[in-house]
């Protein structure tokens, strides 16, 4: 699997229209502020995209990743109320997230369950412990450092004030070019990869299968933990239903970023790319005042148009009885 | 050998009855015959879903649209109602019916034509459709005065103690357990859930079966939509919105397989009476609504693990080729 392919060169040149387009009709989208400012509609997604790639790689899915974050951010705020300093908001935050991808990855890879249903299940589960112990409340006064970290630029880090890259978009870097070389220059991405496209033919040649499964939950889990971190700090407080609806958003980055839904095919560089793409075109639909509804709109026919677009183009011919529909759930 | 095959269904309506008599006992007002109707009412929605849900998970495919099929139809109905005062109920229902079955048949065909995994169809098509209302509606509310008097009055007739909501409910309850058990195609969607391979083979027409699929239940869904405006007054873009993890949950719950090829109506009735009791037994058991969703997730969780390891008590795993290694600790 070649990291940049035709489907990413595809991408990154609708990237590339897509900012011309904006940039020539919408006055201000130029600006430094402007495209810092739309990093963060994709830093947060994009991490849970990359976690949700890799799991869709290895044929699973985490649905309950956003209900997840839910919970990571009570954890943290939990940890606040009751004196814990940063370091242990960070450790309570980080902790739950990985014990939430633990208990999926326990129940999908030790008792065999599909995992769309059991993270429908624990969709329900992690929302629902957030809905039942928040209530109608929410949390907020969190300190000034974790706004720091949400709203906060690389420049106020380091102390050069002219840098307006935003903090978030360089944990999403650091995270996504982690990502990229563990995937696709390592032996446990290859074993990865071979996981998805065969997992008997993986297993029977010494793959421990179902470790990888359980470890990626895991990883899903504390993705969820940082993206929520930095959320959190970004809006400034807990509430059950933050971050509701982005696990729909992180499996149509990862899809548009041509990870195939049958799992063993994919690449990092194309999830980057669909995040980076489909942040900045939300971002320019916003300064257009197009409505948030619209956009979701939008957003769900496009994924369906990727991936039509190549099998309709190339599959004119193939359409036979083989290819009569055969929709994997 | 008979009454073996539905252990699991028996199981299930025992708990039911068991939940039943327990929160009876708490509170006395639990059992009245209102309080109890007003259950069958909250489930007949959820069950008239879950039918058309079933169609397609036996298929072993899955539709994540139907709550954006069911918000749109239903404001494409009031807003029909409102432009036309002068459509009465069968023309509602047969509007409904139609943009229900229509919204699906575009899944249908995204599946079957581009041969695309079901639930990134639905996934993308369940947000285009959210959007459609916000299009259609301009993002207003259609409210109580401007909804049609057809619709609002429909789920609110009764026939012998019953309400029209939960005689249509028995209605598609009942065709589509004569439709599975007993005509061709229905047999036919269990065949291609079960073996898709060895479906084409015997010379089962594929296509037109996933079409059949996700057409009825984009139209079930739609029918959903016209009963869920009329019952409660009101459409508006986010109406039942994550509505269709509930309806996947009382499939899982009623038995019906994701994996393809096994479930029933009389299951997946269960599975909606138990969430429905669940949910009505709640704000009676005196605990916060807010329970409701960490309750449901666990009931989900819990019946797949039943669901899974009553396959392997039964043994229906023994010739499948993939089952040593599923199976096997890694």
């Amino acid at each position: 699997m070649k990291a940049f392919d035709t489907w990413e060169k595809v991408l990154l040149a609708l990237l590339a229209l897509l900012v011309l387009a904006f940039g020539t009709t919408l006055p201000g989208f130029f600006s430094a502020g402007a495209l810092a400012d739309s990093s963060t509609n994709y830093s947060e997604k994009g991490l849970l995209a990359l976690a949700m790639a890799l799991l869709i790689i290895a044929g699973e899915i985490d649905l309950s990743i956003a209900a997840t974050m839910a919970l990571s951010s009570l954890a943290m705020g939990t940890a606040m109320q009751h004196g814990a300093g940063m370091t242990t908001m960070l450790l309570a935050a980080l902790a739950c997230g990985g014990a939430c991808g633990a208990l999926n990855g326990w129940l999908v890879t030790r008792l065999g369950l599909p995992s769309i249903v059991v993270t429908i299940g624990t969709l329900s589960l992690y929302r629902g412990i957030a809905q039942v112990t928040l209530g109608d409340q929410s949390i907020g006064g969190y300190p000034e450092t974790l706004s720091t970290l949400g709203n906060g630029t690389i420049g106020d880090l380091v102390g050069a004030p002219g840098f307006i890259a935003p903090i978030e978009l360089l944990v999403f870097a650091i995270v996504a070019i982690g990502v990229a070389v563990w995937a696709h220059a390592t032996v446990w991405g290859r074993r990865l990869f071979a996981t998805g496209a065969n997992p008997i033919a993986a297993r029977f040649s010494g793959i421990a299968v179902n470790r990888y499964r359980f470890w990626l939950f895991v990883f899903a889990g504390l993705m969820a933990a940082v993206a929520a971190v930095m959320l959190t700090g970004r809006i400034g407080s807990t509430r059950p239903n933050i971050a509701s609806g982005w696990e729909l958003d992180a499996v149509t980055i990862a899809i548009l970023g041509g990870v195939a839904i049958t799992g063993g095919r994919g690449s990092i560089v194309g999830v980057v790319l669909a995040a980076v793409l489909l942040g900045t075109f939300t971002f320019g639909l916003g300064m257009l005042n197009v409505a948030g509804i619209v956009m979701a709109m939008i957003v769900g026919v496009l994924l369906i148009v990727a991936m039509v677009l190549p099998r309709a183009l190339a599959g004119l011919r193939r359409v036979t009885h083989k290819r009569a529909g055969v929709p994997a759930a | 050998m008979k009454w073996q095959a539905w252990r699991r269904e028996l199981a299930l309506a025992a708990i039911i009855v068991a939940l039943v008599l327990m929160v009876g006992a708490r509170a006395p007002v639990f059992l009245t015959s209102g309080n109890l109707l007003d259950i069958l009412d909250e489930s007949s929605i959820l069950a008239i879903l879950v039918v058309g849900e079933m169609f397609v998970l036996i298929t072993r495919g899955v539709d994540l649209s139907v709550a954006a099929n069911l918000a749109l139809t239903g404001m494409v109905c009031a807003l029909a109602g409102k432009a036309m005062p002068g459509l009465d109920t069968p023309a509602l229902i047969a509007l409904a019916l139609a943009c229900g079955a229509a919204l699906g048949a575009i899944n249908g065909l995204l599946i079957t034509r581009f041969g695309l995994p079901a639930i990134v169809v639905t996934l993308g098509t369940m947000s285009a459709y959210r959007g459609a209302i916000f299009v259609a509606s301009h993002g207003a509310w259609v409210s109580d005065q401007d909804i049609h008097p057809a619709i609002k009055g429909f789920p609110r007739e009764h026939f012998l103690g019953l309400s029209a909501l939960v005689w249509t409910a028995l209605l598609v309850l009942v065709a589509a357990a004569v439709f599975l058990r007993w005509r061709r195609e229905g047999r036919e969607l269990y065949a291609l859930g079960g073996n898709l391979v060895a479906s084409f083979y015997v010379g089962i027409p594929l296509r037109r079966r996933f079409m059949l699929a996700y057409t009825l239940s984009g139209m079930l869904a739609g029918l959903a939509g016209l009963l869920w405006v009329g019952r409660y007054s009101i459409a508006f873009t986010e109406l039942a919105s994550g509505y269709e993890l509930t309806v996947i949950a009382a499939c899982v719950i009623g038995g019906v397989s994701i994996n393809g090829g096994v479930g029933g109506v009389v299951g997946a009735l269960l599975g909606v009476l138990f969430l429905g009791v669940v949910n009505g037994a709640l704000p009676v058991a005196r605990v916060s609504p807010f329970w409701q969703q960490a309750i449901a997730g666990a009931v989900i969780l819990l019946s797949v693990i039943f669901n899974a390891r009553a396959e392997k008590r039964a043994g229906r795993q023994i010739l499948d080729p993939h089952a040593p290694v599923a199976g096997a600790p890694a």
